[in-house]
């Protein structure tokens, strides 16, 4: 890798085409009539998407570098951003009759999510600290003014502020933790800063202390717990197609951003971040999970339970091994999934000047139509990890990364945080199925939104019996990655 | 080994197919159309099983009808598939219960006739599963799954407290099978990567090792039984459970965790059974006499039911911790004899209830006088549940008896007790149901049992009686495995 000091533009080309495709959407939204503005937008957007993550696809090699080394193209990214460009465009899909009857689906929404796509791109593609964070604050400005498109809405506003306060914060914390790093090792290479920790044996109490900030603002992005507070209020305050912008695909790329940070980078330091991650996933998991009881409002519910969620995937990652780092991978892919699916059934019931936000407008769901009940289903005992889903495989994959690394106390306290989780996850299905709708108006949607949401719940039963693919393909990634 | 045989996979699919086709036949006007794609499917379940049983070979304790495909190559997880003396009969009764079930449900079920019928088709392929599956994981996955069809049926078709039968059932059970899970990632790491239930039966474990994954799976298996002191879950969820599902509950997933002692404790942690059987003998007895008395006293005949299904289920435990060839032959006696018994008790208060609407003993009186044919059969399976000579109920309690004698003499007369406590609450509520003057205008409107309802009871009762008279082809197919099974638990693994 030190032998190619070369620029490699075509390395970058999905993220250079996505940036050119984004000039020219913008162009459109300019020059069409406004009849059918959103039309073209719409085909070009999912158009633009579909063919980034087509074109990401190339048989898996041995990380190839560009930029003079910051930025890395190996099999962990490739799949990372595949799987981002497709959530972003399924995210599309969903939102587009939600936010048309809200007078939101216009061109500064479809050229927020595009900057913010290309943000993530970079954000798991980067392979030095200031690349990193180029990419993260790419993402976080756009995702802060999509929270708060719908100006006149008092909540979204609030959520807005909450967000870019606490965002901001944590950006602040992160960079003051690199540059410890930095000041330690001389370095923002993330390939020198690991070649000089490694050399130190990470002794260096500077090293440690610029991790605390680091890992600090790590688990601000990512909402664990005792950092999460601005979660729930983003979650339930920002418009529902944007809170499912920010449920999926960012949490995707928060993967790769800080497995480039703390194992490429740090790996060698590894017994230090790792006691802090334990820490942070323990509460995540306890905290999301208990709190996520106790609400009615179904996004507010879903906020805890992406918390709980995270903290799973850092218990992957935690594991420090291989192992671990793959099922890391394939529990934040596989939840994605079932986020998009969840939130895209809350659109489907949401209409014009009505949020189906509430667990009790789930009620009955199955008396108003047993397929959609049906596809619920399947999301939330996916969720709560009930095999034959995926959500199940996710989990049994984080579980043995977990105890392969020694930590059995911990695999027994996420199995009975799981078993709390199931709790809610059951009580929509409880709505579902065992009480009597009170809204009773039929459920309309688009032929594309019926379609996608079908495929998109129905993938996690299809993946849930056949895991293999997707188990393998991150491991044989995370192989070559490191 | 490459699979030879798809007489398991036909068992296990061909119910969740049926169930799943039976799903889109959902409309109010394809009522009939669902039940008779329901009884088809569940009768092609039977007739797929029957080669379990005639081309079984009763000399080897080894898997039969094997199946073995590559599934999840990341974790070396197979979809094996095998049934030995211990599982293949339960396969079968599993498949003739749900015959039942949907023939129960009949007339009995009006409202989303379909997806009741297809929750326990789905069910019905999901236990088979259970009892088939040789990989863990894949054990892990039919006997998680099989809670989700359970949940509804408790939930949509239950009672009044169903919803909090429902969650209290599966939260019971979801808490002891994920500890479960945690023993098999164990074992897992163990044996350098298998999830072959095999290769968890041969791999050397310490004593504390074996303590702490006994332990696990008991967690799971105990709750599923259910033994004293996490039997609660039990009495609400039949309570509240519609008729079939009762039937399937009593029938079909207690075996479940009785099995689950067999295939996952003893073997795998031999040690740590021998060393726990005092502390499983106790559970079991207090359950076999405790509980007993506490059916004794309860008023509602399905509670009644549910009691007495966890004290004949300490017979079984019993049986299993005390080691010797009666005992574990008489605990799975007991287990087929108790899915028969059970589910025909089941059925009888199902049949009373379509027609009063109550389950309490005192809503009834002298039912005779109005249905002397129904009367036969309640009063011949009350008997049968109270393990009278002849019939199936008296074949395990007996042997089961007998070999605790030979253990201690104490262990046997504490579980003979029950033999008169059975009698007791079984037929007290016969007789304040059936005997007697007719108790009120509701019993006096009663009409006799339907053909259908002649039908389900009748194919029990030969059933009860035929294991009754001659047990001898039941014990027969499981004496090599049992042998195989307790002399590895006699060896043991620290050497």
């Amino acid at each position: 890798m030190m032998s190619v000091p070369t620029m490699n533009f075509a390395l970058a080309a999905p993220e250079i085409f996505l940036l050119v495709m984004t000039c020219v959407i913008m162009m459109v939204d300019l020059f069409s009539a406004a009849e059918n503005r959103a039309g073209r937008l719409f085909f070009l957007t999912i158009f633009t998407l579909v063919l980034v993550a087509v074109s990401l696809y190339y048989p898996l090699a041995p990380a190839r570098y560009a930029f003079n080394n910051m930025f890395v193209v190996d099999g962990m990214a490739v799949i990372l951003k595949t799987a981002i460009a497709l959530a972003v465009a399924m995210v599309i899909i969903y939102s587009r009759a939600y936010l048309a009857a809200r007078n939101m689906f216009t061109g500064e929404f479809i050229l927020l999510i595009l900057f913010a796509t290309l943000g993530m791109m970079v954000m798991v593609s980067a392979n030095h600290f200031v690349a990193l964070y180029l990419g993260l604050e790419l993402l976080a400005l756009a995702s802060y003014a999509m929270v708060a498109l719908n100006r006149d809405s008092v909540t979204s506003s609030e959520a807005a502020m909450k967000y870019f306060v606490l965002g901001s914060m944590a950006s602040g914390l992160l960079l003051y933790g690199l540059s410890m790093i930095y000041g330690a090792t001389g370095s923002l290479d993330v390939a020198t800063v690991a070649r000089v920790i490694e050399a130190s044996r990470a002794n260096d109490p500077l090293i440690t202390f610029g991790l605390v900030f680091v890992v600090a603002g790590l688990a601000f992005k990512i909402g664990a717990v005792p950092f999460h507070m601005w979660m729930p209020d983003v979650y339930q305050g920002a418009p529902t197609a944007m809170t499912l912008f920010i449920g999926s695909a960012p949490k995707i790329a928060a993967f790769g951003f800080i497995m480039r940070i703390l194992a490429d980078s740090m790996g060698a330091a590894v017994g230090d971040w790792q006691s802090m991650l334990v820490i942070l996933s323990v509460l995540s998991l306890a905290l999301g999970n208990i709190v996520a009881i106790a609400q009615t409002n179904l996004k507010r519910m879903l906020a805890y339970s992406a918390i709980s969620h995270m903290g799973f995937m850092l218990l992957g990652i935690l594991a420090g091994t291989k192992n671990g780092y793959s099922a890391g991978m394939f529990y934040v892919i596989s939840y994605a999934l079932m986020t998009l699916a969840s939130f895209g059934m809350i659109m489907l019931l949401s209409r014009a000047g009505f949020e189906a936000d509430n667990l009790d407008d789930f009620k009955g769901l199955n008396q108003r139509s047993p397929w959609y009940a049906f596809l619920m289903l399947i999301v939330m005992f996916s969720m709560a990890g009930i095999p034959p889903f995926l959500g199940f495989w996710a989990k049994l994959t984080v579980l043995e990364g977990v105890l392969n690394a020694g930590y059995t106390w911990l695999v027994v306290f996420a199995v009975l945080m799981s078993v709390i989780g199931a709790f809610y996850y059951l009580r929509i299905v409880k709505l579902m199925y065992f009480d009597a709708p009170i809204d009773t108006s039929p459920i309309v949607a688009g032929a594309d939104f019926r379609g996608l949401l079908s495929i998109n719940a129905l993938a996690l039963l299809v993946l849930g019996l056949f895991p293999g693919i997707l188990m393998t393909a991150c491991l044989n990634a995370i192989q070559r990655s490191l | 080994m490459q699979s030879s045989s798809i007489t398991l996979s036909l068992t296990i699919w061909v119910p969740i197919l049926a169930g799943v086709l039976t799903l889109f036949l959902n409309g109010d006007h394809q009522k009939n159309a669902a039940r008779w794609l329901a009884l088809i499917g569940s009768i092609a379940g039977l007739l797929v099983a029957i080669p379990l049983w005639t081309s079984f070979d009763n000399a080897t304790a080894a898997m039969q009808f094997v199946e073995r495909t590559a599934w999840v190559s990341r974790f070396n997880i197979h979809y094996a598939l095998g049934v030995d003396g211990i599982s293949m009969l339960f396969v079968l009764l599993n498949s003739f219960t749900t015959v039942l079930v949907v023939i129960a449900a009949w007339e009995s079920i009006q409202e989303k006739v379909s997806q009741y019928l297809a929750a326990f088709l789905i069910m019905s392929g999901l236990v088979n599963g259970v009892f088939a599956a040789t990989d863990a994981i894949l054990f892990y996955l039919f006997f998680e799954a099989m809670l989700i069809p359970m949940f509804l049926i408790i939930g949509v078709w239950g009672g009044p407290r169903r919803v909090y039968a429902a969650v209290k059932f599966f939260l019971y059970t979801l808490l002891g099978s994920l500890l479960m899970l945690a023993a098999l990632i164990y074992l897992y790491n163990v044996t350098n990567g298998s999830f072959d239930i095999q290769d968890f039966h041969r791999v050397p474990l310490g004593l504390t090792a074996q303590t702490v994954l006994f332990f696990a799976f008991f967690a799971s298996f105990s709750v599923k039984v259910p033994m004293w002191p996490v039997h609660t879950w039990l009495p609400d969820a039949h309570v509240e459970a519609p008729t079939g599902g009762s039937v399937v509950l009593a029938a079909i997933t207690l075996k479940i965790g009785a099995y689950g002692f067999l295939r996952f404790n003893l073997p795998i942690a031999p040690d740590a059974s021998h060393a726990l059987a005092g502390f499983m003998i106790t559970l079991s007895l207090i359950a076999v006499v405790y509980i007993g008395f506490v059916a004794l006293a309860q008023t509602d005949m399905k509670k009644l039911v549910a009691y007495s299904s966890i004290s004949h289920m300490g017979f079984v435990t019993l049986g299993f911790f005390i080691f010797n060839t009666q005992g574990v032959e008489g605990g799975l006696v007991q287990m087929v004899s108790h899915g028969f018994v059970s589910a025909a008790m089941f059925l009888c208060i199902g049949v009373l209830y379509d027609r009063v609407h109550s389950r309490e003993i005192s809503a009834y009186g002298g039912v005779v006088n109005t249905m002397p044919k129904f009367a036969f059969f309640a009063v011949f399976f009350g008997m049968a549940n109270a393990g009278l000579p002849a019939t199936s109920g008296f074949v395990g309690e007996f042997m089961v008896i007998l070999g605790a004698i030979k253990v201690n003499f104490w262990y046997a007369f504490a579980a003979a007790i029950t033999l008169i406590l059975g009698a007791a609450y079984t037929l007290w509520m016969v007789k304040r149901v059936i005997f007697g003057e007719i108790a009120n205008d509701h019993v006096r409107k009663l009409t006799d049992i339907n053909g259908r309802e002649m039908l389900f009871l009748g194919v029990l009762a030969v059933a009860v009686l035929v294991m009754g008279i001659y047990p001898m082809p039941f014990t027969e197919v499981m004496h090599s495995s049992v042998d195989a099974l307790l002399k590895h638990v006699a060896t043991g693994k620290l050497n």
